[in-house]
């Protein structure tokens, strides 16, 4: 792999930026490997990465159905934070929001990481009540947050409509002065470029068929470019989890449903941080291109269409111009929908199966971006020792049956 | 946005009326204290969540307020039949593939 520097990208200016290295292979899929992940997201993505630099597995191919990085990873709203109320989901997010501070010089590529803070508005007494015991719990887990009152929100964010005759007033917020965005193709790519330098293969356009398995023991797995086989198999197919898992006659605490999110029109700077509003469904921030980028819930329902109702965004758009008054006028540019794999307790599962050999990290849900490099990173560790990382135990499958659950559902400030 | 034919109602509706609320045809266990916590977890947390036909249950909320069940495709949105409580499906995944293969077949 050639490093990208300053000089590299003079050098290359003199060729009218024509030779530049492709950034990875398209390899043919090998007859075996030691461990195949399927879903390139970026999930899938940086376990393969963590997989290869950490535990110097590099005998693994990542194989995608579509392109890289072209599912829900090309279709969140790019937040990170790490302010969950509960101490294992907020140690797991925080180790994510540890690794997404070196990501870029880690990857040698720009990631945009962008630590603009993040609010979560309070609209009343009981949103600053759970918000003053989150932001405690927090602290205590050694992740920064402050509790803000209305005008210390208007401080921050000048724009926001901070009357309090509004439907929903803005009576506070949290703020993790640590969170923000990075830029979300870039964090596929990145992972990709790197996975790749070690030796992963990545097969795109190779759809998994089937999982199969020999006396309850995963040996491959058939794709429509063929068998590959491996002993070691871990699906990181988000919203499409439910389906692999039937392949081999399994259920999940999982139902998949469309999440939309929209973006407007660039416009001039004009807010930057991000405003998360749980109660109202509706989180903004601004792209470096100028266009906000705004957030809305779930459809209620399962589906699998990668499109949403438009009641949700109507809804949404609601919220967004009544604490935003200004962004009224301004025109959405695009709008689609992502299937997430919705957990019970709203955590993910990292986790073994009954089948020997078949792994799975799935349930992000709503809130997966943010977690993309320390789900990789855990996740390598739970494949390369075929036992849990320790950050990562606390979210095994067995949890359901145990009633272990982590209970984040509207607890984390999150639009679940 | 869906418009569903509430089968108490005999009406089309707007989604907005609706609530879903999951899988349908789950039936609580007789004896949960006889039966293992897996099972449990099965009957309480895990879902078939296919891609393709599905069997749902919706609340009419804003109309009628009972429950019913709906046969809805997952991938299309499309819902090919609703019906009432305690009665069963007349598409299901198994109908529709049979549906396919004979068209297969015609061309």
């Amino acid at each position: 792999m050639k490093k990208y520097s300053g000089f590299s990208l003079f050098k290359h200016s003199l060729s009218h930026h024509e030779n530049w290295q492709a950034a990875w292979r398209s390899p043919q899929p090998k007859k075996e490997y030691d461990v195949i992940i399927v879903g390139g997201g970026g999930h899938g993505l940086a376990t393969a990465y963590y997989l290869a630099k950490v535990h110097g597995i590099t005998n693994v191919a990542v194989l995608e159905k579509g392109y890289l990085g072209g599912g829900n990873t090309a279709r969140n709203t790019t937040i990170v934070r790490s302010n969950y109320l509960w101490d294992e989901a907020s140690k797991l997010y925080d180790h994510s929001l540890d690794l997404w501070k070196d990501l870029s010089q880690d990857l040698n590529y720009n990631v945009m990481f962008s630590q603009r803070g993040v609010l979560n508005l309070g609209h009343n007494l009981q949103d600053m009540r759970d918000i003053e015991r989150r932001v405690n719990a927090n602290r205590l887990n050694g992740i920064d947050g402050v509790v803000l009152n209305t005008a210390e929100v208007k401080e921050i964010v000048p724009i926001i409509n901070d009357s309090q005759d509004i439907r929903y007033p803005v009576l506070g917020a949290s703020w993790q002065a640590t969170g923000g965005v990075a830029r979300h193709d870039a964090v596929a790519w990145g992972f990709a470029r790197g996975a790749d330098s070690f030796g992963v293969d990545l097969i795109q356009q190779c759809e998994v068929l089937d999982i199969v398995t020999e006396e309850g023991a995963v040996v491959g797995v058939k794709t429509n470019q063929g068998f590959i086989g491996a002993k070691k198999v871990a699906c990181v197919t988000a919203g499409n989890s439910g389906v692999m898992a039937a392949m081999v006659g399994l259920r999940l605490p999982i139902e998949s449903r469309p999440l939309q999110a929209l973006v407007s029109e660039p416009i001039k700077p004009i807010i930057d941080t991000v405003v998360m509003s749980n109660a109202v469904h509706a989180y903004v921030s601004q792209s470096d291109k100028g266009d906000l980028v705004i957030g809305a819930g779930t459809d209620s329902y399962n589906g699998y269409g990668q499109r949403g109702s438009f009641n949700i965004v109507e809804h949404t758009m609601s919220a967004i111009c009544e604490l935003f008054p200004m962004f009224s006028r301004v025109r959405m540019n695009r709008a689609w929908g992502g299937i997430v794999d919705t957990c019970p307790d709203a955590c993910p599962i990292i986790s073994k199966t009954s089948v020997k050999g078949l792994f799975f990290n799935c349930g992000w849900g709503t809130g997966g971006f943010k977690a993309t490099p320390g789900s990789g990173n855990v996740f390598a560790h739970t494949l390369a020792h075929d036992e849990a990382h320790p950050l990562a135990a606390p979210f095994s499958i067995d949890r359901f049956s145990t009633g272990h659950l982590i209970d984040e559902h509207g607890a984390a400030g999150v639009a679940h | 946005m869906h418009h569903i034919y509430c089968p108490y109602c005999e009406e089309m509706r707007e989604e907005e009326e609706y609530s879903y609320t999951g899988e349908a045809h789950i039936e609580r266990p007789k004896d949960p204290a006889a039966i293992s916590d897996e099972a449990w977890a099965d009957y309480i947390f895990f879902r078939s969540n296919p891609r393709g036909i599905h069997h749902e249950m919706w609340y009419h909320a804003a109309g009628c307020r009972r429950y019913f069940n709906a046969t809805r495709d997952t991938q299309s949105y499309k819902v090919h039949e609703t019906y009432k409580m305690g009665e069963m499906p007349t598409i299901t995944a198994a109908t529709v593939a049979a549906n396919q293969v004979a068209k297969g077949d015609a061309s």
